[in-house]
């Protein structure tokens, strides 16, 4: 199975390849026989106690997206000059930087390039390169953090039954991405900007709040309400931006099937479950396979999961060490 | 009715997954198309010219098409940082897709070129305040008018004693005189005028030839001194305000401030203006954004 190519697909919206039988090796095949039947009373006591939501990785990304963002403020409201700008384009330490949607929205809409522009959207692209592609999303991005506390409003009104999930098609995205792209090429305005929560919250976090931050607010009522994570699964281009750098990003998370119970914890915990589908018993292509970019390296399959068998890895870090 | 309910039992039935699926692809379409269709709202104040403000100098714009400011602008706020006297602040929703974009309220805090140099077009990622603007004479914001001469202290033959704006205005004006390097409150500047000529005083592009003039004779006297500071544009070549006498039959020395081609309409003499509310274009004098030093020629 072709990392890249799964990828993309995935990302567009289709489902995850579900590998031929034929096709998985032998190996694979032994593991999954052997966990035919159901988990003892040993295994779900080990389950029980080692799942938990509030893991180590949970704590140091929202540490980072809190301390990301608090630099912003902190460098303009006491002109330390570290990281100036918003989200959308900043000077860190001087050096342009440039979100690549926002970049893209512009020169679309502008269709000039200048050269500042050029140089903060390699940097960029060169970042998130080395970092995981959507490790944005979960790691840097202001909404995504409200979006998570949303989320676990949501899910106890679901457990409660006062509400249902509804879910969209993921293909949405992926419509949406080509409509906003051919809104700024036509009309020649920034048009996503004006909808983009993570535009409006960071630059309400450093320059003051407004009345935009009503729409954010709309957005998270619907996810509470409507549907979980709606905004950043079904809508979001900077998602899909990111998860296209995200191919290439050696950072991933890897599944190990050896000693997986396919209880499905992680998939429930997920912000784009669809990625971890190979968890599912019989789905997975290979003993050890790497979860597709459209995962945006929360880690929270990783603190959740009773056995390890899914993990932070650096591709190729290995070999230098 | 309700007996005819049982006639849908001949239709064939769809299967429930197909149902499902069908309903999960309309509240996608439904959902999407209401983003979208936020998002497009956002296009009416700008293109029907609603939100069209004064913006910071460099802008790339003419004074009644700001597509291509508004397209170029990355809405990151890097020049509202750079401002020493915090002139510029960011659109909001109701701007549309302006939002996030600079702008200035020349009433509550006009730019009046402290910086020297131009902080903000440095500043600016994408070009869309343009390094191409190199002297705040060059600038094209907008173009001072005398909106309401009946009011103006000078026209009325009045001077002026006080706080220009009041004890709590918050504006800040560089007062060369004072400290060459930070503005200070306006409420901390008392004048005491014989006719008042604040918007010629304090007009940035004024003071700015002042001390050119100034500097041109130091340079006189003493040959060493920097030609620099006095070859191209950083000296204004052309006036932008001046009082002019006019006629009155009662005896009264009035005066009216006018506005010559060198204005580049910063808003420091929207600013500055003691007469008229504090909101936006009520001063007696004002900056038309429509206008600028080259459409009013043409």
């Amino acid at each position: 199975m072709n990392y890249i190519k799964e990828s993309l697909s995935q990302v567009l919206g289709n489902d995850p390849t579900r590998p031929k039988k034929e096709e998985q090796p032998e190996r694979l095949k032994q593991i999954y026989e052997s966990k035919r039947n159901k988990l003892s009373k040993a295994d779900l006591m080990a389950i029980e106690h080692h799942s938990h939501v509030w893991g180590k990785w949970m704590r140091r990304r929202w540490i980072t997206l809190i301390l990301i963002n608090l630099l912003f403020v902190i460098s303009y409201h006491f002109d330390v000059q570290l990281v100036e700008g918003a989200l959308t384009a900043s000077r860190v330490i001087g050096f342009h930087f440039a979100d690549l949607n926002s970049a893209l929205q512009v020169m679309l809409a502008y269709k000039h390039v200048v050269l500042n522009l050029v140089i903060g959207t390699a940097t960029v692209f060169v970042l998130w390169l080395l970092l995981g592609g959507r490790t944005f999303c979960s790691w840097v991005c202001p909404y995504h953090l409200l979006s998570e506390w949303a989320e676990y409003l949501h899910l106890w009104l679901v457990k409660k039954k006062v509400i249902k999930n509804h879910v969209f098609h993921r293909k949405t995205r992926a419509v949406l991405y080509v409509v906003f792209a051919l809104l700024a090429l036509l009309t020649g305005y920034t048009v996503f900007e004006t909808v983009s929560p993570t535009g409006i919250l960071s630059r309400a976090l450093i320059y003051g709040p407004g009345i935009a931050l009503v729409w954010v607010g709309a957005l998270l009522l619907f996810e509470v309400f409507v549907s979980r994570r709606a905004w950043c699964r079904y809508v979001c281009p900077i998602g899909i931006t990111y998860a296209v750098v995200g191919t290439l990003s050696p950072v991933r998370i890897e599944y190990n099937a050896e000693a997986c119970h396919h209880e499905g914890d992680c998939r429930k915990v997920c912000m784009v479950p669809h990625v971890l589908d190979l968890t599912i018993r019989g789905r997975a292509h290979d003993v050890t396979q790497e979860v597709t970019s459209d995962c945006t390296r929360c880690g929270m399959c990783v603190d959740i999961c009773p056995t390890n068998s899914l993990n932070f890895k650096v591709k190729g870090l290995d070999r230098f060490l | 009715m309700s007996k005819q309910a049982p006639t849908h039992k001949g239709r064939p039935t769809t299967s429930v997954v197909q149902q499902r699926e069908r309903r999960k692809f309309l509240r996608s379409l439904a959902m999407g198309a209401g983003v979208v269709g936020f998002s497009l709202l956002g296009l009416v104040p700008s293109v029907s010219g609603a939100a069209l403000r004064l913006r910071p100098p460099g802008a790339i714009k003419t004074p009644d098409d700001e597509q291509e400011f508004l397209a170029a602008c990355i809405k990151c706020g890097q020049c509202v940082q750079v401002c020493p006297v915090e002139a510029i602040k960011l659109a909001d929703l109701l701007d549309g897709a302006g939002i996030g974009v600079p702008f200035i309220d020349p009433r509550a805090q006009a730019c009046d070129f402290s910086c020297d140099g131009l902080q903000c077009v440095l500043a600016c990622p994408t070009g869309a305040l343009t390094h191409e603007l190199n002297f705040p004479a060059d600038a094209r914001m907008g173009f001072a008018r005398l909106d309401k001469p009946a009011a103006c202290l000078a026209v009325q033959g009045k001077g002026f004693k006080g706080l220009a704006r009041g004890a709590n205005y918050t504006g800040k004006l560089r007062y060369e005189e004072i400290d060459r390097w930070n503005p200070i409150p306006v409420a901390e500047h008392p004048y005491d005028l014989e006719i008042c000529d604040l918007c010629v005083r304090q007009c940035p592009i004024e003071q700015r030839i002042t001390a050119c003039e100034e500097k041109r004779q130091a340079g006189e006297e003493k040959p060493t001194a920097r030609v620099a500071m006095q070859v191209g544009n950083e000296c204004p070549p052309k006036h932008a305000i001046e009082l002019r006498p006019i006629d009155g039959k009662d005896g009264v020395r009035r005066m009216q401030p006018v506005i010559l081609d060198g204005c580049v309409g910063c808003g420091v003499c929207e600013m500055i203006c003691p007469v008229g509310g504090d909101g936006p274009g009520e001063a007696a004098i004002v900056i038309d954004i429509h206008q600028n030093t080259d459409t009013r020629r043409g």
